[in-house]
């Protein structure tokens, strides 16, 4: 009886454990299909701060990357306001950035506009990034 | 006569091999892309799921 009672709080402290873990990320993670297409190279991150894709595009893909473009640029404008910089311009320094994060295997764009897979060497990226 | 020197007065535009780059951020400085950095470094971990 005594052991049942306990083992029901552990299960019930279990859970609530599990619930607050789930529903507080500390920080949002990647989508996963948009976390596969990084890794399987269908997207990639362009010179200018936004994703891009990288072959054919398929409605899902379009629809995946435009929403993801949609939100950078919300968050661009905002952020440019506050630092008296132009969305571009906020975008290019996020970009120089978010090409120098890809990973092996991942897809960027040089400064000529081709697309290159990212290797364990640093990326090619515009003279003027930090 | 006319018609040979109304041909060596034509220009030849060449196609240029490689594809043409539209510099749309030809005007961004880079003291401009300096002065962001940290502040865009920020901003990409902060919204973890979009980059």
């Amino acid at each position: 009886m005594m052991k049942n009672a306990r083992a029901t709080i552990l299960a019930a402290a279990v859970s609530a454990a599990a619930i607050v873990s789930f529903a507080v990320p500390a920080l949002a993670q990647r989508d996963p299909a948009y976390a596969a297409a990084r890794a399987n190279g269908t997207v990639g991150e362009r010179v200018d701060g936004y994703l891009g894709i990288v072959g054919d595009a398929t409605p899902a893909l379009q629809s995946m990357v435009n929403d993801i473009n949609i939100k950078r640029r919300a968050v661009y404008s905002r952020k440019a306001v506050e630092k008296d910089a132009t969305v571009e311009q906020y975008a290019m320094t996020a970009g120089c950035q978010a090409i120098a994060r890809t990973v092996p295997g991942e897809k960027y764009q040089a400064p000529s506009g081709e697309w290159r897979t990212r290797t364990e060497e640093p990326p090619e990226r515009d003279p003027r990034c930090p | 006569m006319i018609g040979l020197s109304a041909l060596s007065g034509c220009i030849n535009v060449a196609a240029p091999e490689e594809p043409i780059v539209i510099e749309l951020n030809i005007n961004i400085r880079q003291e401009v892309i300096y002065r962001l950095a940290e502040d865009a470094a920020n901003t990409i971990d902060e919204n973890a799921d979009i980059f």
